[in-house]
């Protein structure tokens, strides 16, 4: 599948008020092409309600929206919201239309022929991995929640947006299920360079999948950083409580086990005893600690056929250290 | 028997007619309720005031306005069959999820097409329900317009009375009962048969109207 790329994303003062009050109150984001953001708050923190002021499903009362640099609001609404890619809980998708039908919505509005169509959504559906001869003719209701998720996606992808809101997309699905979505989201992201908005109250959905996590509390951004940052270094209370950041094991997963190599005592020469386990350098510092607590006193860290060193408790500690101040 | 289809067939026209003008009028006023503010209990309120007034009622109150025979007879029944069709379009309507709602703005459909594309569609086969309730409560009423001179099934069961012929009186009231069974199990299958077309099954049902 082609790569379409990202769009880049500014926004500048973004203000919306219901009633009086600022559900959004002044936020300013540049968002790189390409970036996976999240947004990441409680209910009624406005993350919702920003995201929504990109597409102009929300008119923001003040401030200015740039996608690439053009004017959100020079556009009319319409045409603007079939460039940008929309994918919300399942319960969005078009009862009424197979699932095909629904993936070429869009591309239908955009009048796209009849061909092109077919083969987009062809592509599409092995892009989501689900076979197109299996679920092209299937209603929305004859699909499990996380078949319905992957053909919101499909049909947020249809028309080569090169930005993709999703609203809390995974919110109605089990934790294992959800766990394979954010995986096939990634995986996705990665393949086709998308820029990603994304909003979530899930702390560790945002850890997972985020370039930046952009923190929201009343409207108002409290914090922006990259995932182990924000979790490492909060900048504010509210932030380290909604995290969690004394949450060491929350931080390991964040952590590889080549990251943790960089301690002193992790030379490779150290790394002698046949009798320690092994993990590979991707391995995260929670499963080396699993692995750890199993009984052993040193873990290797090897590729298939070179061995880069060893960890103890210590190490794993002191990784964990360095990611503070 | 020339007579027996000469009265089927009024019968049927005027039900038809009333059902044809019911749709041209309920559909648009269910449209209006379900898109009202405020002012939509005011309106339902009245819809639903309007069902229980009797079509004999009617009857009366149109004879001075619209004389004898088949006119006042076909505004009776208009006036009974709005009310199922209006209130269940207003049902069909408010009964699309939001989120669906949402999902269609965010793609970008302008407002004509989120109405046309999702939102009657899904509405469609509530509002299907509401028309079935009301043929059946046509067919059945229009037996009324014989008092009045508006022909139909209604005459065997009028003369009967006047004669005190019990079997022509039970011949007529059979007969509206069979054409009004037999249109509601006409109009079953063929909400089955489009429901499946589209695959959609709505989870909101039938409605009783």
């Amino acid at each position: 599948m082609e790569k379409p790329g990202g769009a880049s994303l500014r926004l500048h003062g973004v203000t919306v008020r219901y009633r009086g009050r600022a559900a959004v109150d002044g936020v300013d984001l540049d968002v790189a092409a390409g970036e996976f953001i999240v947004l990441l708050g409680p209910s009624g923190s406005g993350k919702s309600t920003l995201l929504r002021t990109i597409n102009r499903l929300v008119l923001p009362d003040a401030g200015t929206i740039e996608i690439d640099g053009r004017d959100a609001a020079a556009e009319p609404p319409e045409a603007l919201r079939r460039g940008i890619g929309y994918a919300i809980q399942a319960v969005g998708l078009f009862p009424h239309l197979s699932v095909a039908r629904n993936i070429a919505v869009v591309p239908e509005l955009l009048g796209w022929g009849q061909a092109r169509i077919a083969a987009r959504v062809e592509a599409l559906l092995a892009l989501v991995r689900l076979d197109p001869a299996r679920y092209r003719d299937r209603y929305p209701r004859e699909l499990s929640g996380g078949e319905q998720q992957r053909v919101g996606v499909a049909r947020a992808l249809a028309a080569e947006p090169r930005l993709l809101l999703m609203d809390e997309p995974f919110g109605a699905v089990d934790a294992i299920v959800r766990a394979d979505l954010q995986e096939e989201t990634l995986r996705i992201h990665r393949m086709l360079g998308t820029t990603i908005l994304f909003v979530t109250h899930d702390v560790d959905e945002a850890l997972r999948l985020a370039d930046r996590i952009v923190v929201l509390k009343d409207g108002c951004i409290e914090q922006v950083g990259s995932p182990l940052n924000v979790l490492a270094n909060p900048a504010t209370d509210y932030v380290a409580a909604l995290l969690d950041s004394k949450d060491a094991v929350r931080r390991l997963q964040l952590l590889n086990a080549r990251d943790a190599l960089r301690s002193a005592t992790a030379r490779p020469e150290m790394a002698k005893g046949d009798d320690w386990p092994r993990v590979t350098p991707q391995a995260t510092l929670r499963e080396v600690l699993s692995v750890l607590l199993g009984g052993a006193s040193r873990t290797m860290v090897a590729n298939d056929d070179e061995v880069l060193g060893s960890l103890s408790f210590d190490d794993v500690r002191a990784a964990l250290a360095r990611t503070e101040g | 028997m020339g007579d027996l289809a000469l009265h089927v067939r009024d019968h049927l026209v005027l039900s038809g007619c009333a059902l044809a003008l019911a749709l041209l009028a309920g559909v648009p006023l269910g449209a209006l309720l379900a898109r009202l503010g405020a002012g939509r209990e005011v309106l339902l309120g009245a819809v639903n005031a309007a069902r229980v007034v009797p079509s004999l009622a009617v009857l009366a109150v149109m004879l001075p306005l619209v004389g004898i025979g088949f006119a006042p007879a076909l505004v009776a029944l208009v006036l009974l069959a709005i009310p199922p069709i209006a209130i269940n379009t207003d049902l069909g309507l408010r009964g699309v999820p939001a989120p669906i709602v949402d999902a269609a703005r965010g793609l970008g459909m302008s407002p004509a097409q989120i109405r046309s594309r999702v939102e009657w569609p899904l509405a469609l086969p509530v509002v299907f329900a509401g028309v079935r309730t009301a043929t059946v409560e046509v067919i059945a009423s229009a037996t009324l317009a014989a008092f009045i001179g508006g022909g139909g099934l209604g005459e065997y069961i009028i003369n009967g009375f006047a004669s005190g012929d019990v079997a022509q009186q039970l011949e007529g009231a059979v007969l509206v009962a069979v054409l009004a069974l037999g249109a509601d199990a006409l109009l079953g299958l063929l909400e089955r048969r489009f429901q499946r077309a589209d695959g959609s099954q709505p989870d909101w049902g039938r409605q009783p109207g």
